[in-house]
């Protein structure tokens, strides 16, 4: 055949896919997403890639929404009301709450440590009666979509190692996080968006903010495709995803036609399947060039709605903005968003800064979980709020300098909530001893955590492992139990 | 920093070239003896039994005595015994284990959620039918030369070395043909790749087209070998295994200074430093005898690990990580060998115990780095100049030596003529007046009330924020050439200080003296030419009092509350003469903006020394000379000395060169990058098995220790120190280096090692398919004295490597997807570093700079900032910086360059790959101003050759890309793109511009702005050619 005649010939880009002279490029879609030819085989469940062998069961959640809280949010501040705190206010910790637990280094010893009341006043709420902080007046309203666990308790006191416990089941880097997990067990549902995407987000003027490490969204061992994409807060939402300064639209496609057309001839000739996995790679690439503008103008979005979310949702970069296009995401198809909210570590101002943090987080998470459900995407959508520890029931700093008052990091009892993907709604779990030290009733360890997330996803989290350095590696190491008490 | 090639590596250098032309002779007279290589597959222990033992029984019946039950071993041969019977299945308990339907004696157990497939079961049986050979694990066997295969060959495939007879015969015994070689443009373009990590040249690709020397193949690997890009390609995986960055990382993530290790490796490959030199050095060159800066240099390799400066960390926490770090790098690149399972327990797979990973830390363990701070340049650390700073350092040197002579003579001429001096000096100083206190004074403060006390000081009373003093005092008929203002302390004042101000302090803004003679003349102010204080604070210099600024002053805080006396000596410019009935006027001033900064007692004289100076120095001096010379004492002799020396211009002017030049050595010195590096303390540190790793939970007391399952050198008096290991890691006896080396180089080449887990080749690692040509392979390098040139070359000649990467054969493929068996040459996408080069190299943008402190290239703004909360600014390079290699650009190890997607992240030791291909990736290589700009400048150079019709031009650009012409079809294809975006820029000529302006590097303006961006988008498209992605 002449040059000219095949040229001719090229069928459109999007036939591609189907054609490849030797048969082998309808399986590029899907190699693209999971490279190991032996599990390329279709799941049923998801559209591109996945392990043929998931869901174990049949899942009550699609997706995850994590609303991961950096610093660790006071529990017996917001959720976990103790009212013989309030008595006690002031007095020294009896010995008996501590025995010789260990604290962080700037509490050392809790002897002699005093306790303080909440800082503002609680009320309960809805008809599941939960009791919620002044603080968080939007949460309140929704507090009949949500399932609190309360006895959450962790083994890591410092912020990097028990914010990577939570998230990865080891407390150093080099883990596969939740959702590389996820989007490496059951695939992706678009091919326009990545599948887990990580965004952050600070409360303005904060003192205690930690940075966000990149291993808290990190792929670990597993290939790096499953690492969460960061969308960004200014700038392109995902690096170098515009076309250059001068390129239109229409010249890129031109190209990105002809690109194809001469890798086709490569395929033809050379027969390597990569090949025709590059050839949809480039077609993804220009998809995710329309679809992630497409997501990030809020244009469509009703005054109602984004009023709904509360100031700032139209200024990218804020929680507000963040909890919208998690939304979005979702709606289009992303398994995993992670949003991190830094700025709840209170050390020594908890009377001047946790109100604006709940400010900053209250109206927007409340917000998501409402939306979802009038949209009916709450059902199959798991949205979790939280942090990686509590906060310390006893006092950080000077009694008598109000201004100045904190709480220390604590790994002993601290609470979470869940909304929608198949948990209890209007329910609480767990509880805490009078003081809020000590979980004293159905304690949740992170692992028991994690292993209850994925058994809503259809995954028994001891059959999805990964072989790494000789060893099966899972989310949960070599532990936890599902809380079936939490689902639905 | 330079490095000679050792004459012993140029000798083994010499030596493998002559014994390459021998191998290749035999291997033609070998070719002539057709044999059939089809052997009967038999079932092999080491392939086919172990690693199903290990996988499914060793967690409970493996090394670890912890979770051992029933007391059963399966992973030594005396352990399995108890439960085979060989040549008897049926017979063994092993056996009937796998096959029982009783669910409690079913192993694995079934809540282990193991199972053993069919296949292996059967494995299993036959392997007992056979007679249960054990062999110890493929890996710990000790190497031996292995025989080369004889193998029939073809003409399209011959067997240019070894390596081609071990995978011609494992294809023989597949009945899979090898393919042919690639062609000559395919062939240059993968071997430069391979080797330097750029493109060829159009002239490097015509001149070995037009080569037709038998051996053209062999000099262009030659000379690729010898270009200084080869260390640079070579350097890269290494700097992933070493965990090379440019910041310690985590919260804080100061800059460090390794750079000139970094530069160190390049050079050591360019060098072909052989690798067990390599190997030592960089383990631990500090302990070799005479040790050289450079091998200290190497030792940085230990280094490279990550620091944690956060506030709240506990130091010795911190330390025991970083040596933990050190000791599982070692294990993952020298043993293959994951010891940091061995952290808290004995390996479950291995024979490493929990107590011999201790031994190996207690290697590591004798630093004096003691955890604390997050400094990026902690001690141990040695200072690096480079050449030039080298030489400016030693002219320093030898400036300093040269004045240091210089003043000792000056000295000894002094030292002669002193006795005269002191003679003149006694006559001189008796006829000088000493300070003369002033009395009947006239005192008058603003605010305060004075007092004269019994030792002439005046004490002022008062609470004023600001008071102000005027003293009034007729010496007499006088010269006055400076006065004395002491300020006393007192016990009204604030802490027994100098004032009633909160520290005690004063701030005195004005000393104003003035004088005039007689009742009707009007007073001349004096001008203060100069002064010293016993005490300056800070910026409130003496100065100060005098320099017209009624705000500023002297003061003498020094962190407490002011506790002693203060004194400063105020020297006229011109001498003053008083007669009988002059007045002088002496004002104090406190007008600064400190509340009661006023001095609250102070006492004043006169003097007319010619000099006039703080310390009663003359006086002293007078004193000394007045004693006899050998009675003086050592005090009063120095005192007499340094006041002759003081005295002398000569000497006063050797001296303050001498010290001039010695400032701008420190600052030199203190301005050189400094590397940090290994240094053992004097007195060992103990250590302790740490349970569960924990730094605050030792238990056993340990000693340094190689680990029992692999050989040990002989029994020698040398110390059990780190040099001790390095040299074991590289003696002969050592089964895993040389294997764990050469398949990493293996790797680098093929994309994927004959051991696919490179990072662990115990007993769960994976057992090559090509374990003959490992084993022989690793032979070879160590019999070669470890020369890595020589076994690159080696590699690369082989028609192994040569074969094109066309999938030629259908049921080949079938057979084996994954090319394991080496059908055809490997084709894989280039690391993202090397598209970066290849981008540069092509475009000709790349900057020939090699070396030195990392640079800041390209990346979308916001990225730092973004990870830091803003704390690190992004501050991007300009002009060559940003076209210099990728080696060179800084690496931030909290939020590492953009550009390098799929790479290692460089905080813990990494020696896999990572491939993947997602549209984040393509969106880069189409997007970034790295290859759009790259795309303007190598249009930009197709359009400036002069003559040329589209279709040339777009040769031209293929040529530098791809090392090839276009193919017709192609050139259809890309010109009708030209055709059509050249419209589309004829309609948006502002877009054009747009596009062109992508990028810090001037363009050439008289070119056409349309033209120049059509061809600008065709030159990006052909960037992101799947052909240009790849290394086929």
């Amino acid at each position: 055949m002449n040059p000219l005649q095949q040229h001719r010939q090229q069928l459109t880009r999007r036939q591609f896919l189907g054609r490849g002279a030797t048969g082998i490029g309808t399986a590029a879609l899907a190699s693209l997403l999971h490279n190991d030819q032996s599990v390329v085989a279709a799941n049923p469940a998801a559209q591109f890639g996945g392990l043929p062998s998931l869901p174990h069961f049949a899942p009550k959640a699609k997706r995850v929404i994590y609303l991961f809280q950096n610093g660790a949010p006071t529990h017996v501040d917001l959720f976990d009301w103790k009212p013989r705190l309030q008595e006690l206010h002031g007095q020294p910790v009896p010995s008996s709450y501590i025995g010789d637990r260990r604290f962080s280094t700037m509490t050392g010893k809790a002897d002699g440590k005093l306790l303080l009341a909440p800082v503002e006043p609680f009320s309960q709420r809805g008809e599941s009666g939960a009791w919620v902080s002044n603080f968080m007046p939007h949460t309140a309203n929704v507090a009949d979509e949500l399932c609190f666990v309360k006895s959450m308790y962790t083994e890591q006191v410092n912020h990097a190692p028990a914010i990577n416990f939570m998230l990865s089941g080891a407390e150093m880097p080099g883990r596969p996080t939740m959702g590389a997990w996820l989007t490496y067990g059951l695939g992706s549902d678009t091919d326009e968006l990545p599948s887990f995407v990580v965004m952050t987000s600070i409360t303005k003027d904060t003192s205690c903010g930690q940075i966000f490490y990149d291993f808290y969204w990190g792929n670990g061992f597993l290939p790096s495709r499953f690492q969460g994409v960061k969308f960004r807060g200014s700038g392109d939402p995902v690096l170098y995803v515009s076309n250059p300064n001068g390129m239109s639209r229409e010249n890129r496609r031109g190209w990105l036609d002809d690109i194809a057309a001469i890798n086709q001839l490569k395929l033809d000739e050379y027969g390597d399947p990569e090949i025709a996995t590059r050839i949809s790679q480039y077609e993804m690439s220009f998809k995710m060039q329309a679809s992630v503008p497409e997501l990030a103008d809020l244009s469509s979005e009703s005054r109602e709605t984004l009023d709904l979310y509360g100031p700032g949702v139209e200024e990218p970069g804020t929680f507000a903005h963040n909890c919208l296009m998690a939304r979005r995401l979702v709606e289009r198809g992303c398994r995993f968003v992670q949003l991190m909210h830094a700025g709840w570590d209170q050390h020594n101002s908890l009377t001047t800064e946790l109100y604006n943090q709940c400010r900053d987080t209250d109206q927007s998470s409340a917000a998501l979980v409402m939306d979802l459900k009038r949209r009916g995407l709450l059902e199959d959508t798991l949205v979790i709020w939280g942090g990686e520890f509590g906060r310390t029931p006893f006092l950080q700093g000077d009694l008598n300098n109000r201004p100045r008052w904190g709480r220390d990091h604590h790994p002993y009892a601290y609470t979470l909530w869940m909304a929608g993907g198949g948990v209890k709604p209007g329910f609480s779990y767990g509880e805490t001893d009078d003081l809020g030290i000590n979980v004293a009733e159905n304690g949740v360890h992170v692992h028991d955590f994690q292993a209850t997330l994925m058994h809503l996803l259809g995954i028994d989290h001891q059959r999805l492992t990964y072989k790494f350095q000789g060893r099966q590696f899972r989310l949960t190491d070599i532990h936890g139990h599902v809380i079936n008490e939490l689902i639905a | 920093m330079k490095m000679l090639v050792t004459e012993s590596s140029r000798r083994h250098f010499g030596y493998t070239i002559r014994m390459g032309y021998q191998l290749r002779t035999y291997f033609v007279l070998l070719a002539s003896f057709v044999v059939a290589a089809a052997r009967a597959e038999e079932v092999d222990f080491a392939r086919d039994i172990r690693p199903i033992l290990s996988e499914n029984c060793s967690f409970c019946h493996g090394p670890d005595e912890e979770t051992r039950e029933a007391d059963l071993r399966l992973d030594t041969a005396t352990g399995a015994a108890n439960v085979i019977e060989p040549n008897d299945s049926e017979a063994s308990e092993l056996y009937r284990r796998l096959i029982t339907d009783d669910v409690d004696e079913l192993m694995p157990p079934p809540e282990s959620n193991r199972q053993l497939s069919k296949r292996e079961i059967e494995l299993i049986r036959k392997w007992i039918e056979s007679g249960a050979s054990w062999e110890q694990h493929w890996s710990f066997q000790s190497i031996r030369e292995v025989e080369v295969p004889q193998v029939s060959v073809t003409d399209h495939a011959p067997v240019r070395n070894p390596i081609d007879a071990f995978v011609q015969q494992k294809l023989a015994d597949r009945g899979i043909s090898p393919s042919p070689e690639a062609s000559r443009s395919t062939l240059i373009r993968r071997l430069s790749l391979d080797l330097t990590g750029l493109p060829p040249t159009p002239e490097q690709v015509a001149t070995f087209l037009a080569d037709s020397r038998p051996d053209a193949y062999e000099r262009l690997v030659d000379q690729l070998l010898d270009s200084p890009a080869y260390g640079i390609r070579m350097a890269w995986p290494w700097l992933d295994a070493a965990r090379y960055a440019d910041t310690n990382g985590y919260q804080g993530d100061r800059e460090r200074t390794m750079w000139p290790w970094r530069d160190w490796v390049v050079d050591a490959f360019n060098n072909n430093l052989p690798f067990d030199q390599f190997t030592t050095w960089q383990l631990a060159g500090d302990l070799i005898p005479d040790a050289t800066p450079e091998q200290k240099l190497a030792t940085g390799f230990c280094r490279n690990h990550m620091i944690n400066g956060e506030g709240g960390r506990i130091p010795e926490e911190n330390r025991v990580e970083y040596v933990m770090d050190m000791s599982e790098t070692m294990g993952t690149v020298w043993l293959g060998l994951t010891l940091n399972c061995c952290r808290c327990h004995d390996h479950k797979y291995d024979p490493i115990s929990n107590r011999e990973y201790y031994q190996l830390f207690a290697f590591f363990n004798q630093t004096p780095v003691n955890g604390g701070g997050g400094d990026p340049q902690t001690a141990p650390n040695l200072a690096v100049p480079n050449a030039q700073q080298a030489s400016e350092l030693d002219t320093l040197a030898k400036q300093i030596s040269d004045l240091d002579k210089r003043l000792q003579n000056r000295d000894a001429t002094l030292t002669a003529e002193q006795p005269n001096w002191e003679k003149q000096q006694l006559a001189g100083l008796s006829r000088e007046q000493s300070w003369r206190l002033l009395t009947d004074l006239q005192i008058d403060a603003l605010h305060g009330t004075s007092k004269l006390l019994d030792d002439q000081s005046i004490l002022i009373d008062g609470d004023a924020i600001n008071d102000d003093y005027t003293i009034l005092a007729s010496p007499g008929p006088s010269k006055i050439t400076g006065m004395r203002l002491e300020t006393l302390r007192h016990a009204s004042h604030t802490g027994n200080g100098l004032s009633r101000s909160d520290s005690g302090n004063f701030v005195l803004t004005d000393f104003l003296v003035s004088v005039s003679n007689g009742e009707n003349s009007a007073p001349m102010p004096v001008t203060i030419a100069s002064a010293d204080a016993t005490f300056e604070q800070g910026s409130h210099a003496i100065t100060n009092a005098f320099d017209n600024d009624p705000k500023s002053g002297w003061a003498v805080y020094e962190g407490r509350t002011v506790d002693r006396n203060h004194t400063a000596v105020f020297r006229f410019a011109e001498p003053i003469e008083l007669v009988a009935d002059s007045t002088l006027q002496i004002s104090l001033r406190h007008q600064s903006v400190h509340a009661r900064h006023n001095i609250g007692r102070f006492r004043l004289a006169v003097t007319s020394d010619d000099r006039p100076s703080l310390s009663n120095e003359s006086d002293q001096l007078l004193a000394a000379l007045s004693v006899e010379t050998d009675k003086r004492s050592d005090d009063q002799r120095s005192l007499i000395q340094s006041a002759h020396r003081s005295a002398d211009d000569r000497y006063q002017k050797l001296r303050s060169d001498r010290d001039k030049q010695t400032k701008r050595r420190d600052d030199l010195r203190n301005s050189l990058p400094k590397v940090m590096v290994m240094e053992d303390m004097s007195n060992p540190r103990e250590t302790f098995v740490l349970n569960r790793g924990l730094y605050n939970k030792p238990t056993d007391k340990v000693q340094a220790k190689l680990p029992e399952f692999l050989p040990k050198p002989e029994a020698s008096d040398q110390s059990v120190d780190r040099l001790l290991l390095a040299k074991w890691l590289v003696n002969a006896d050592n089964p895993l280096t040389a294997r764990v080396t050469v398949n990493r180089f293996w790797q680098q080449v093929f994309g994927i090692g004959l051991v696919k887990t490179t990072e662990d080749f115990g007993t769960q690692g994976e057992t090559p398919i090509q374990l003959d040509l490992l084993n022989w392979l690793s032979w070879q390098f160590r019999e070669d004295s470890w020369n890595v040139k020589n076994l690159i070359r080696l590699i690369v000649t082989s028609h192994t490597y040569r074969q094109t990467s066309k999938l030629t054969d259908r049921s080949a493929y079938d057979q084996d997807p994954a090319n394991r068996l080496l059908a055809r040459g490997s084709r894989y996408r280039l690391p993202s570093w090397m598209l970066r080069d290849q981008a540069l190299a092509a475009s000709g943008l790349l900057s020939p700079v090699a070396s030195g402190p990392a640079v800041n290239a390209y990346q979308p703004p916001g990225i730092w900032e973004d990870a830091s909360f803003g704390k690190k600014k992004y501050q991007q390079d300009q002009g060559e910086k940003l076209y210099r290699r990728s080696l060179f650009v800084f690496w931030r190890r909290i939020i590492a360059p953009t550009m390098f997607f799929d790479n290692a992240s460089r905080q813990t030791c990494t020696v896999g790959v990572n491939r993947t291909n997602t549209p984040l990736h393509a969106l880069q290589t189409l997007n970034d101003v790295t290859f759009v700009e790259a795309s303007r400048a190598l249009a930009e150079t197709a359009l400036g050759s002069p003559a040329q019709s589209d279709s040339d031009r777009i040769d031209r650009i293929m040529q530098r890309v791809l090392a090839r012409p276009c193919s017709p079809a192609e050139r259809h294809i890309l010109l009708s793109g030209l055709e059509r975006t050249r419209l589309q820029f004829a309609d948006h000529p502002a877009e054009a511009v747009q596009l062109l302006d992508m990028g810090d590097s001037p363009r050439n303006e008289t070119l056409d702005a349309a033209e120049h961006a059509a061809w600008t988008s065709l030159t990006l498209a052909i960037l992101n050619l799947d052909e240009t992605l790849n290394r086929e």
